[in-house]
């Protein structure tokens, strides 16, 4: 068995192989991988017995399950009301200066991809944003850009 | 009535009481049918924006002949603007957890969750230890009931109730029709009661200290406290436990920046108040007599003269045009045209009129939208066109 079907066969012990495992699994793959391939969703609809077309339905509707590959590390900055009035735009600059990628990009080491997300419920620290499940508040650019070495020493040193 | 010029502050959520075993224990050994009735005459309405009374929704489930009943905890927070319930998981779970066992003995349903927001990912390791805790509890003292948590992945739409369940049932959160509610066909089709977090957190209070003190805050329709997720422009940003039924104004008095042009109540799915309606506002659920009044789920946002009131609306339709599910016409095509309209307006490629034709467009939608989604678009589109029109167009 390659890895993606050990992976989603574990999920699948692990969660059970109804309907309602279907988030779960997804979500499980999500965190292994960084995204959902078209594979790992046939392997799902194969371990739960439902259609690929169904699997592929449930992913596509949420937007933390991504069906695109992505970086080690997601970025995603809050674009909504709060955080917008706040600088969120200062922020994104910061970051993109920083990792020479744009909105929707991954960096090419495969390190980090950039996006924006609705609001995250930061609003009384904003701008706010999410690296993987890590929250980020009160940011500044100075801030961001401390914030991403560290996670670039970190990552230089494995 | 609250209508002198000061806010209320409370503190009953957020108090650290740590006699959580007590308070169940004392409970479960009263008769279900008088605990329902406590909470009725608590007039205890639902915090997560609706307002619909928790004692009758208890009722209902409980009223059920099903075998099979479940408990669900609505913390899938995604109104922008609010930030309440994450602070009430991470400072005091255990009265969630509480409130959801009780309202299991009540109803006769064995199995709780709680619906956690992706974003909110972080709380887990700390939830799940206090989940732990209670549920060794649970066993000690042969209770059967046990709670768990189903992660949600993003998605705004999952907290309304219905997407909810479709979303834990492994589909995508597409809203269903109502009726059947689901107090009668819930998750997995049973009957099902699903509150949102301060919700059964007001549950807690009511069982500890009785329907009466929480009665007698508030006014007449729209009793007792509510977190408030205080944003924006102003010098203190947070969140607030007050007495409903206060005033805009006196709530700009407190909280605004001395420049507060106006006031998004209730979250992008809200009313935004301009300045000079402020002393006509207040806020709580309908039925009040005088006055506009307004429901929220806590989410308030002040904006001062800074700020476009195009931008804002702008901001809030790009939201939902990505938030619509995408189930039902008026909804999708809807948030779509809306956001090009006042877009087209701005450029001066329709004319101000175009406005106005808009505004028929959120009627419809308010009519036809399967959901609270599609429906309350209108409340912050008519509300920012007709209040700052000029905005709009120049």
């Amino acid at each position: 068995m390659d890895p993606i079907q050990t992976l989603v066969k574990n999920l699948a012990e692990k969660h059970g192989r109804s309907r309602e495992s279907v988030l779960p699994i997804l979500q499980g793959v999500v965190e292994q991988e960084k995204f959902l391939s078209e594979r790992s969703m046939i392997e799902i609809a194969r371990e739960i017995d439902i259609p690929a077309a169904d699997v592929y339905g449930t992913a596509t509707f949420y937007s933390f399950l991504e069906t695109k590959p992505a970086g080690k590390f997601i970025i995603r900055v809050c674009k909504t009301i709060t955080c917008a009035m706040k600088g969120k735009n200062q922020i994104l600059f910061a970051i993109q200066d920083m990792l020479k990628i744009s909105l929707g990009e991954t960096t090419p080491d495969k390190q980090f991809t950039l996006l924006e997300t609705n609001c995250l419920g930061w609003c009384h620290k904003a701008p706010a944003m999410l690296i993987n499940d890590e929250i980020y508040t009160e940011l500044t650019p100075e801030k961001v850009r401390e914030i991403l070495s560290a996670y670039m020493k970190v990552n230089a040193n494995h | 009535m609250a209508t002198s010029n000061q806010l209320k502050r409370v503190d009953f959520i957020f108090r650290n009481e740590n006699d959580w075993e007590k308070i169940l224990s004392s409970t479960l050994k009263r008769k279900p049918q008088e605990l329902i009735n406590e909470l009725i005459s608590s007039e205890l309405k639902g915090r997560g924006g609706a307002g619909f009374p928790t004692g009758l929704k208890w009722k209902l489930t409980a009223e059920s002949k099903e075998k099979e009943k479940y408990v669900i905890c609505n913390a899938d927070e995604g109104e922008p603007g609010t930030f309440k319930d994450r602070e009430i998981l991470s400072r005091v779970p255990y009265k969630v957890l509480t409130a959801m066992a009780i309202c299991g003995y009540i109803t006769g349903a064995k199995r709780g969750f709680i619906y956690l927001r992706g974003e909110y990912k972080f709380l887990l390791p700390e939830l799940n230890k206090v989940i732990d805790e209670f549920d060794y509890y649970c066993q000690e003292t042969n209770l059967d009931f046990k709670i768990s948590i189903f992660m949600g992945s993003g998605a705004y739409i999952c907290g309304e109730e219905t997407a909810l369940m479709e979303s834990m049932e492994g589909k995508r959160g597409e809203p269903r029709n109502k009726p059947p509610f689901p107090t009668q066909a819930g998750f997995m089709g049973k009957p099902t009661v699903i509150n949102n977090v301060e919700t059964l957190v007001h549950t807690f209070t009511i069982f500890k200290y009785g329907a009466k003190k929480f009665y007698d805050l508030g006014v007449q329709y729209s009793r007792g406290t509510k977190l408030f997720s205080v944003s924006g422009d102003t010098p203190k940003p947070g969140i607030y436990e007050l007495e409903l039924g206060m005033s805009l104004q006196d709530f700009v008095y407190e909280f605004g920046d001395g420049d507060t042009k106006a006031v998004q109540v209730g979250g992008a799915s809200g009313f935004l108040v301009p300045r000079k309606k402020f002393k006509d506002a207040a806020i709580g659920f309908k039925g009040k007599l005088t006055g506009i009044s307004l429901p929220t789920g806590g989410s308030m946002m002040l904006f001062n003269s800074s700020r476009s009131m195009f931008n804002v609306l702008d901001n809030y339709l790009e939201f939902f045009r990505e938030e619509s599910c995408g189930q039902c016409t008026p909804c999708r095509v809807g948030c779509q045209q809306l956001l090009l309209g006042i877009k087209a307006v701005k450029r001066g490629e329709k004319p101000a009129s175009y406005l106005d034709k808009l505004l028929r467009l959120t009627e419809t939608m308010q009519y036809t939208a399967k959901c609270g989604l599609g429906q309350s678009v209108a409340n912050s589109f008519s509300s920012i066109v007709e209040n700052f029109r000029e905005e709009m167009i120049y």
